[in-house]
């Protein structure tokens, strides 16, 4: 159980423009802004949720992480998670969350990878036994049992990212937060990590927070969205919600036999192949429904589809809504 | 405990395996000791008289701390610990159930100890065959003896609490080098790393002998070679331990408020 309410954070920032005689002038007196990362950010997730955490850069994703995580203290406002305040009682409530930060490591860089984990299983105090188990699930889930021998410095990004999930859930934690899990990973380690974050979320019933920029790993894992922007949650739903709220486009993508297919107000080709045809009905315009009557009428349909619009989509025009 | 512990031994055999630093230092220890007691000895030609020890009890001094310079070097810093503030990796070590504070002061425990363990050994056999009265003496007695030992481990614990002090000043100075410079050698020089204590002028010894610096090499090496007797034993380690609960205390308060403030680097 994770409940926010009314969390703010600030952060005084340096600043000064470019130029010798701007860093002198520094020396003297310092001009800070102060940027005010969190605004009355308040939500709760339920036990065994997976929640994904949106936003443009510098939106306070990372920061909101980092205050559930215990490592920041906020301005004001109340985060209670398993219980706990996470940073006045961290040491017990880190016992029970695993972090990744995609944009750090936490494997000791010289040193196989599998004594780091070693190192983990004395810092969290695991069992001889249940580290066993522990370590030969993970490391069969993530297909990373030929590389836990090789030093953290020579893998590949997938590699150790594989590997840095797999050192923060040796701990088996309640809750799991994941920023920016998949950046920089090609497209087969980001279905692994994808594939293995849900495996973990349904068959340990553990809660997964992530933060991420890459909308598929959004619409592969979570049912439940929350957009941060400037600050502030701006939505909190589920992505069918969302999609709903935008979905004055969809696809249709039909498989037909017979002439080509005549367009009416509302309706627009936009990939025409053979025997296929991708088109974009305007809603506002044309129901779906008349549509498919439209198409139905004109010629033999073997199969026919309706999407709405991608969660890439849906974010970009969202982040235009609220202006963002 | 135990996962203190596991941060001690990484750190201890990782120390242990520079075998090749060790031999240099070493040389550059015996070389070191030998100039110094050269220079005295010069000093001593002249009049003995107006010096505070003999020369014997401040061979043993010079090579004691020739031996176990590696226990009290000011100079000597963790980088992993700077540059876990600086980059904003202290994240990740933040979100492990440790604390900070007994994580740091065990990392540097062992890297001391293991690097004196390598070098102790070399330097103080061969000071003991050296001619006299260049030579390093039994300790002055059985009981002065002990206390060393005693003295030497408050001691060591004096000088990790203080250079926590500068590690702590990473959060607010991000750069730590300005104030690594200056505790360097203000360390170095009040506890008596470039002359004993008992040459300082004696108004100024007065005030030397009550500040932290004193309770780092300088206490252990005079008991040990007698300077310090009797009660002096007892009021030089009490005065130790304060420092330590001082040190501690002080160290911990100022990581707390460190870390309610802390910005981690970088996003």
């Amino acid at each position: 159980m994770i409940e926010l309410r009314d969390i703010c954070k600030t952060f005084k920032v340096a600043k000064r423009n470019a130029g010798l005689g701007e860093a002198v002038k520094a020396l003297f007196r310092r001009e800070y802004s102060e940027i005010r990362a969190l605004k009355n950010v308040s939500f709760k997730i339920d036990e065994g949720e997976m929640v994904g955490y949106i936003g443009p850069n510098g939106a306070g994703k990372s920061s909101t992480i980092k205050i559930m995580s215990g490592i920041l203290t906020p301005d004001s406002g109340e985060c209670v998670i398993n219980g706990r305040v996470p940073w006045k009682e961290r040491i017990e409530h880190v016992k029970e969350i695993g972090v990744v930060f995609g944009q750090r490591s936490q494997l000791w860089w010289d040193v196989p990878v599998v004594d780091s984990f070693e190192l983990l299983k004395d810092i969290y105090r695991v069992d001889e036994l249940s580290f066993r188990k522990n370590l030969n699930e993970l490391t069969e889930l993530l297909d990373i049992g030929e590389i836990i021998r090789t030093p953290a410095r020579q893998l590949s990004l997938g590699q150790r990212m594989r590997c840095e999930i797999a050192a923060s859930l040796l701990h088996n934690p309640r809750v799991l937060f994941l920023d920016e899990p998949t950046i920089g990973l090609d497209a087969v380690s980001k279905i692994a990590v994808r594939n293995f974050i849900r495996t973990i979320n349904k068959e340990r019933c553990t809660t997964v927070i992530l933060t991420t920029h890459d909308m598929q790993d959004i619409e592969a894992l979570t049912e439940r969205i929350l957009l941060i922007g400037k600050g502030k949650i701006l939505l909190d739903g589920t992505l069918n919600e969302l999609k709903k709220r935008n979905s004055t486009y969809k696809t249709l993508v039909v498989d037909y036999t017979g002439e080509r297919i005549k367009t009416v107000s509302g309706l627009r080709v936009t990939k025409d192949l053979d025997g296929h045809v991708e088109l974009v009905v305007d809603t506002t315009l044309l129901p779906v429904s008349q549509a498919i009557a439209i198409i139905s009428s004109q010629v033999d349909v073997s199969d026919i589809s309706v999407m709405g619009a991608t969660a890439e989509e849906m974010v970009v025009s969202l982040y235009k809504e609220f202006e963002i | 405990m135990r996962k203190y512990l596991t941060f001690f031994k990484i750190r201890f055999a990782n120390g242990l395996q520079y075998r090749a630093a060790a031999w240099a230092g070493v040389a550059t220890q015996f070389a070191w000791g030998g100039m110094t007691l050269l220079m005295f000895w010069a000093f001593y030609q002249n009049g003995k008289n107006s010096f505070p020890m003999t020369f014997p009890e401040l061979s043993s001094y010079i090579w004691l701390q020739q031996a176990f310079l590696a226990l009290f070097m000011a100079w000597y810093f963790d980088n992993d610990i700077f540059s876990s503030v600086t980059s904003g990796n202290i994240a990740y070590e933040l979100c492990r159930p440790v604390d900070i504070y007994a994580m740091w002061f065990i990392k540097n425990l062992a890297v001391r100890i293991s690097r004196a363990v390598l070098r102790c050994m070399p330097i103080l056999i061969v000071a003991i065959f050296l001619p006299k009265p260049f030579n390093i003496s039994p300790p002055a007695s059985v009981i002065s003896g002990l206390f060393f030992l005693v003295s030497m481990a408050l001691g060591l614990l004096v000088m990790v609490a203080f250079s926590m002090l500068i590690y702590i000043s990473t959060f607010y100075t991000l750069s730590p080098l300005g104030i690594r410079i200056l505790a360097t050698s203000v360390i170095e020089f009040f506890a008596g790393g470039i002359i004993p204590i008992p040459f300082f002028p004696e108004k100024l010894q007065t005030v030397v002998q009550i500040l932290p610096f004193a309770s780092m090499q300088n206490t252990p090496f005079l008991i040990y070679n007698g300077y310090m007797g009797g009660s002096q034993i007892f009021w030089g380690i009490l005065i130790q331990a304060c420092w330590i609960l001082g040190l501690v205390v002080l160290g911990k308060i100022l990581m707390q408020m460190a870390l309610k403030k802390v910005v981690v680097q970088g996003g």
